[in-house]
C-alpha cells in the first residue's frame, strides 16, 4: 500500500497494529465459521449422492415389494415407499395448508390488536418447536390407539407439524400486502371475506404458495412423528385411510443401522430420493417466488 | 409478532347507521372459520397435553417422582428415566456449545461484513443444512462420520486417561456412537435456525448505533463489540434457547448416533441415550406400563420443550419489537445504509 | 451506467464566493481544503463540484433545504459514507494538507481526529461512564485512573457533569433527549479530535436542550472546529461563524437532481448581504 508522504503534520494511516489485528481476525473468525459449516454440508451431499445415485434405478424408484434386508439392492425396490411418502406429505398438505391460511388470515385480517390473535400468533411460534416426535406420540394417543395405524394418521401428525409453520410464512405475507389496496375494495362495498379472498389473498399468493411448499418439503423428511402412527410395511398401500402404510423416512431408519449392505444401499438410496423431492419442491417454490415477486421480499 | 394495526372498515361502518343491513351470511361464515383455523393451534396444543398425559398417568403415578428420576431402565419392570434427562441435557448443551459461536459468527458475517448481494446466498447455503432431513444427517452420521470419527476420540481418550478433569470427560471407554458424536450432529442441524434468528436480531440494531462507535474511529470489530452486541445480546440468547429447544427434540438423528445405552456417565465420548431416541427406538415394542413409560417421556420432553420455547420467543420477540421504530433519519435513504464497514 | 455529469456540468453557476476574501471573521488556519467535490451514491450524483475552505476553531453552518446534499457533504469530512454500499467521492478534500481519500488513508484514523455527533441522540445501550470511555478505550487506554480523568473532563466540558455525577453507572439510555445528546458530545470530545462534525444536533431537542446544546457549542469553539449541519437558520446565526448554503439543482431536461454549493462566507454576510438571489430568497424565507 502507497503511504501518503506529501503529509507533514497529520498522520491518517491505520491505527495501532493490534487493532487492526484483532479486527482483522474477528473478520477471519466470522469467514472461517461459514467456511466450517461448510463441510458437513458438502460432505453429506457428496456421501448422499454418490451412494444414493449408484443405488437408484427405474425399478427402485418404482417397483415393490421392500425386499428383507438380507437381499442385495437390485432385487424389489422402494416404489411402496415412494407413494407412501408422496400420499401421506400430499394429504397432510391438502390439510395444513388452507387451515393454516385461514389462521394467519384470522390473525392479520380479523385479529387486529385482539388479546386472542396476539396469543394464536405466539402460539404458533411456540407450536414450531413441539418436536416431532412428541407429534408422533400424540397422534398415537388420540387416533392410532382408537382407528389403528394407517397413512392418515401419519398425515395428520405431518399436518400438525406443518400448520404453524404456514400460519407463519402465510402471515408474514399477508403483513405485506398495503393496506390501501384492501381500502380500495372496501370502497367498492364488499364485504370483509370478498376484500379478503379477492383482494388480499391473491396479492399475496406467491408468497404464502412458496411458503407453504417449504413447509411441505421439511415435512417429506420427517420420520419420528411417521413411526408410530404408519408402522412402515414392505408392500404398497395406496389406500390412505386404512391399513399400515411406509414412507422413505421410516424406510432410512430402518435400514440405516443394519450391517447388510443391501439394506445401506437402499437406504442410500431413499435418502437420495427424498432429498430429492425435497429439492424440486423447494425449486418450485423458488419458482413460484419469482414468478409472483411483486409482494413478496 | 408484532402487533397489527389495522383498521375494521366493516366494523367501524356500524349497524346502527341507517344504511346498514345484516352482514351477508358467507362473510361472517367465513370469519368464523377463519378463527376456528387460528383456534386450532391452540386446542392441538391443548389436545397434545392431554392425550399424552392420560396415556401415562399410569407411569407417573405408580413410578412417583423417584423411580421417575432414578436410573434404573429395565423393561418391562424399572422405568427410570434419568439417564434420557441427562442424556439430553448433556448433548444439546454440546450441540449449542458448538453451533452458538459458529451461528453468531455467520450472523454477523451476513449483517456487518458481506455486502446485501452475497448475504443471500450465503443464507441459501446456511439453509440448506436445514433441507437436510434428520434421518438423512442420521444415516450419513451411522454409516459415514461414527466410523472416522471414532479413532479421533480413542487417540484423544487414551492420551487424557488419567489427567483428572480430561480424563474424566474424554476418557476411555470411547465409542463412535455416543454422546458428543450426537452433539455434533445436532450442532449442525440447529445452525441454520440459530444463525436465522440472531441475523434477525443482529438486523435490528439501528444504524445509528453503528454510525456512533463508526465516528469515534472505532474498527469494525470495535464497532460490533460496542454498538451491536450490547443491543443484540438479550435476543441472541432468546435464538440460543430456541436452538436448545430443537436439540432437546430433535429425534431420528441422536437415535441413531448416540450409541443406545442407557448410562450416566460424564464420559463424553461414551454411548448414551436421549429421551426422544428412546422413544423412537423402543417404542415399537412396547405395551402397557412400557408404552406409558415412553409416552410419559414424551410429555416430559414436550413439557421442557415448551417452557424453553415460551421463554425464548418472549425473549426474541421483545428485543425485536423494543428496537424496531428506532430507524434511521437524516437525509441519508435508509435503505441504503448498514453493511459492508471500512477495510 | 450512464453518468449523469456532462449533461449537468455546463449549466452549473460558479459559488459566488469560494474563498471569501471578506475581512470577518479573520481567516485562521485552513483545516479542510475541499476542491470541485462530488458525491455519488452509486449513480445519483448527490452533490456536485462543491469547493471551500474550512478555518480552524470556527464554528461553520451548512444550511439548505433537503436534499440540497449538505449532511452527505459532513458525511465526507471522516469518511462515514464510506458505511454506504456504492458511495464514491471525486474531486479533492485535503485535512490539514493530507487528503483524505488518498491511498494509505484509513477511514479508522480519520474519524479518530473526525468526530461526529448525530441528528439523533444514539448514546450506546451501556452506562454514562462505559459510554465515554469507550472511545479512550479502543484506543488502548486501560488505566482506571486516566479513564475517570477522561470521563470526567469530557462531561464537564459538555455541560454534563453536575447532572450525572452520582449516577455514571446507570444506562445512557436513561437520559433525556437534551441529556443524550449532549453524552454524544462528551463522547465525541472524550478521544480529543480535532474537528467535531454535528449533524442537525438540535433538531430532536426542545427548546432548552437546544440552547444548552448551542451554549455548549460556542464552548467548545475554543477547543475544536466545528462543523454543523441546520434546518434552523436563528441557530446559524447564534451559533456560526461561517455560514455554506447548499441547494438542489435540478436539470429538467434530463429530470436529475443534485446538491450544489451556492454561496459560503462570513455568517453575518450570508444572512445581511447575500450576494446569489436563490441565497436572498432562502435566507429571507422566500424558500424554505
Amino acid at each position: 500500500m502507497a503511504v501518503a508522504t506529501e503529509q507533514p503534520a497529520v498522520d491518517l494511516r491505520e491505527p495501532a497494529g493490534w487493532r487492526r489485528t484483532k479486527n482483522r481476525v474477528a473478520t477471519f473468525v466470522m469467514w472461517l465459521a461459514f467456511v466450517v459449516t461448510l463441510v458437513p454440508l458438502g460432505f453429506v451431499a457428496y456421501t448422499v449422492i454418490s451412494k444414493g445415485a449408484s443405488a437408484i434405478t427405474w425399478s427402485f424408484l418404482t417397483k415393490g415389494p421392500i425386499p428383507p434386508n438380507v437381499l442385495p439392492v437390485t432385487i424389489g425396490g422402494m416404489g411402496p415407499a415412494v407413494i407412501g411418502t408422496l400420499e401421506i406429505t400430499g394429504f397432510a398438505a391438502l390439510m395444513a395448508v388452507p387451515l393454516g391460511v385461514l389462521g394467519a388470515v384470522y390473525i392479520n385480517e380479523y385479529g387486529g390488536n385482539r388479546a386472542l390473535a396476539r396469543v394464536i400468533g405466539f402460539m404458533a411460534d411456540v407450536m414450531t418447536g413441539v418436536p416431532s416426535i412428541v407429534m408422533g406420540l400424540f397422534i398415537f394417543s388420540i387416533w392410532v390407539l382408537h382407528f389403528g395405524y394407517s397413512g392418515l394418521a401419519g398425515a395428520f401428525a405431518l399436518g400438525c407439524l406443518m400448520l404453524p409453520v404456514v400460519i407463519r410464512s402465510s402471515y408474514e405475507m399477508l403483513r405485506l400486502v398495503p393496506d390501501n389496496l384492501r381500502e380500495a375494495s372496501y370502497a367498492l362495498g364488499a364485504t370483509k371475506a370478498r376484500v379478503t379472498l379477492t383482494v388480499v389473498l391473491p396479492a399475496a399468493v406467491g408468497g404464502i404458495v412458496s411458503g407453504a411448499l417449504l413447509a411441505i418439503a421439511r415435512a417429506a423428511g420427517e420420520t419420528a412423528p411417521l413411526l408410530f402412527t404408519i408402522l412402515t410395511v414392505e408392500s404398497t398401500n395406496t389406500n390412505l385411510f386404512s391399513g399400515a402404510n411406509t414412507a422413505l423416512s421410516t424406510q432410512i431408519f430402518a435400514n440405516a443401522s443394519q450391517p447388510f449392505l443391501g439394506a445401506q444401499a437402499r437406504a442410500w438410496g431413499s435418502a437420495l430420493t427424498l432429498i430429492a423431492i425435497a429439492f424440486i419442491v423447494m425449486i418450485v417454490a423458488r419458482v413460484v417466488t419469482a414468478l409472483f415477486t411483486r409482494y413478496s421480499r | 409478532m408484532s402487533t397489527v394495526t389495522q383498521a375494521d372498515p366493516a366494523k367501524a361502518a356500524g349497524s346502527a347507521s341507517p344504511l346498514s343491513q345484516r352482514r351477508p351470511l358467507g362473510d361472517r361464515g367465513f370469519q368464523i372459520l377463519a378463527l376456528a383455523s387460528g383456534l386450532l393451534v391452540l386446542v392441538i396444543l391443548v389436545l397434545i397435553a392431554v392425550t399424552t398425559t392420560q396415556q401415562s398417568t399410569s407411569w407417573f403415578t405408580t413410578a412417583g417422582f423417584k423411580g421417575i428420576f432414578s436410573t434404573n431402565w429395565n423393561p418391562p419392570n424399572q422405568f427410570g428415566a434419568l439417564p434420557f434427562v441427562y442424556g439430553t441435557v448433556i448433548t444439546s448443551v454440546i450441540a449449542i456449545v458448538i453451533a452458538v459461536p459458529v451461528s453468531v459468527s455467520i450472523a454477523l458475517l451476513l449483517t456487518e461484513v458481506v455486502p446485501r448481494r452475497w448475504a443471500q446466498p450465503i443464507v441459501y447455503v446456511i439453509d440448506l443444512l436445514a433441507v437436510v432431513p434428520s434421518v438423512v444427517w442420521g444415516l450419513w452420521g451411522i454409516l459415514v462420520f461414527v466410523p472416522w470419527v471414532q479413532r479421533i476420540y480413542s487417540s484423544i481418550g487414551s492420551g487424557v486417561n488419567g489427567i483428572p478433569v480430561l480424563g474424566s470427560l474424554f476418557g476411555p471407554p470411547t465409542s463412535g456412537a455416543s454422546f458428543f458424536t450426537a452433539g455434533i450432529i445436532l450442532a449442525i442441524m440447529i445452525t441454520p435456525i440459530v444463525t436465522s434468528l440472531s441475523r434477525e436480531v443482529i438486523a435490528t440494531v439501528p444504524t445509528i448505533d453503528r454510525e456512533g462507535a463508526y465516528a469515534l474511529g472505532a474498527t469494525r470489530w470495535e464497532m460490533i463489540r460496542g454498538a451491536v452486541w450490547p443491543h443484540s445480546q438479550n435476543g441472541v440468547v432468546g435464538a440460543v434457547l430456541l436452538g436448545l429447544g430443537r436439540a432437546m427434540g430433535e429425534t431420528i438423528a441422536a437415535a441413531l448416533v448416540i450409541g443406545s445405552s442407557a448410562t450416566v456417565t460424564s464420559r463424553l465420548f461414551s454411548t448414551g441415550y436421549s429421551m426422544p431416541a428412546v422413544i423412537a427406538n423402543q417404542f415399537g415394542e412396547a405395551s402397557g406400563e412400557f408404552r406409558a413409560a415412553l409416552i410419559g417421556l414424551g410429555v416430559l420432553l414436550f413439557v421442557i420443550t415448551i417452557v424453553i420455547n415460551l421463554a425464548a420467543r418472549g425473549i426474541v420477540e421483545r428485543s425485536t419489537r423494543r428496537m424496531r421504530g428506532a430507524a434511521v433519519s437524516g437525509e441519508l435513504p435508509a435503505a441504503v445504509v448498514v453493511g459492508g464497514g471500512p477495510n | 451506467m450512464e453518468q449523469p455529469d456532462q449533461k449537468l456540468k455546463p449549466q452549473l453557476p460558479e459559488p459566488t464566493a469560494t474563498a471569501t476574501e471578506q475581512a470577518e471573521p479573520a481567516p485562521g488556519t485552513p483545516i479542510f481544503d475541499v476542491k470541485n467535490v462530488s458525491i455519488y451514491y452509486g449513480s445519483f450524483r448527490a452533490v456536485t463540484d462543491v469547493s471551500l475552505t474550512i478555518y480552524e476553531n470556527e464554528i461553520t453552518a451548512f444550511i439548505g433545504s433537503s436534499g440540497s446534499g449538505k449532511t452527505t457533504v459532513l458525511r465526507a469530512f471522516n469518511r462515514m459514507n464510506d458505511l454506504v454500499p456504492g458511495a464514491r467521492v471525486e474531486g479533492e478534500m485535503s485535512y490539514r494538507g493530507a487528503s483524505l481519500y488518498g491511498s494509505g488513508v484509513s477511514p479508522i484514523a480519520v474519524r479518530r481526529r473526525i468526530g461526529m455527533v448525530f441528528q439523533k441522540p444514539n448514546p450506546f445501550p451501556k452506562s454514562i461512564y462505559d459510554n465515554v470511555a469507550y472511545g479512550p478505550r479502543i484506543n488502548g487506554e486501560r488505566s482506571k485512573r486516566k479513564l475517570d480523568e477522561i470521563v470526567e473532563r469530557s462531561l464537564r466540558r459538555a455541560a454534563l457533569w453536575d447532572e450525572v455525577k452520582n449516577r455514571l453507572r446507570s444506562s445512557g439510555l436513561a437520559l433525556s433527549g437534551g441529556q443524550a445528546q449532549r453524552l454524544c458530545i462528551a463522547r465525541t470530545i472524550a478521544v480529543e479530535p480535532d474537528v467535531v462534525l454535528m449533524d442537525e444536533p438540535a433538531s430532536a431537542l426542545d427548546p432548552i436542550a437546544t440552547s444548552a446544546v448551542e451554549d455548549l457549542m460556542r464552548e467548545l469553539k475554543q477547543r475544536y472546529t466545528i462543523i454543523i449541519v441546520t434546518h434552523n437558520m436563528q441557530q446559524a446565526t447564534r451559533v456560526s461563524d461561517r455560514t455554506a448554503f447548499f441547494s438542489v439543482l435540478t436539470d429538467s431536461k434530463s429530470d436529475t437532481r443534485t446538491g450544489v454549493l451556492v454561496e459560503y462566507g462570513p455568517t453575518r454576510q450570508i444572512f445581511e448581504d447575500p450576494r446569489d438571489p436563490r441565497t436572498q430568497a432562502y435566507v429571507t424565507g422566500r424558500i424554505g
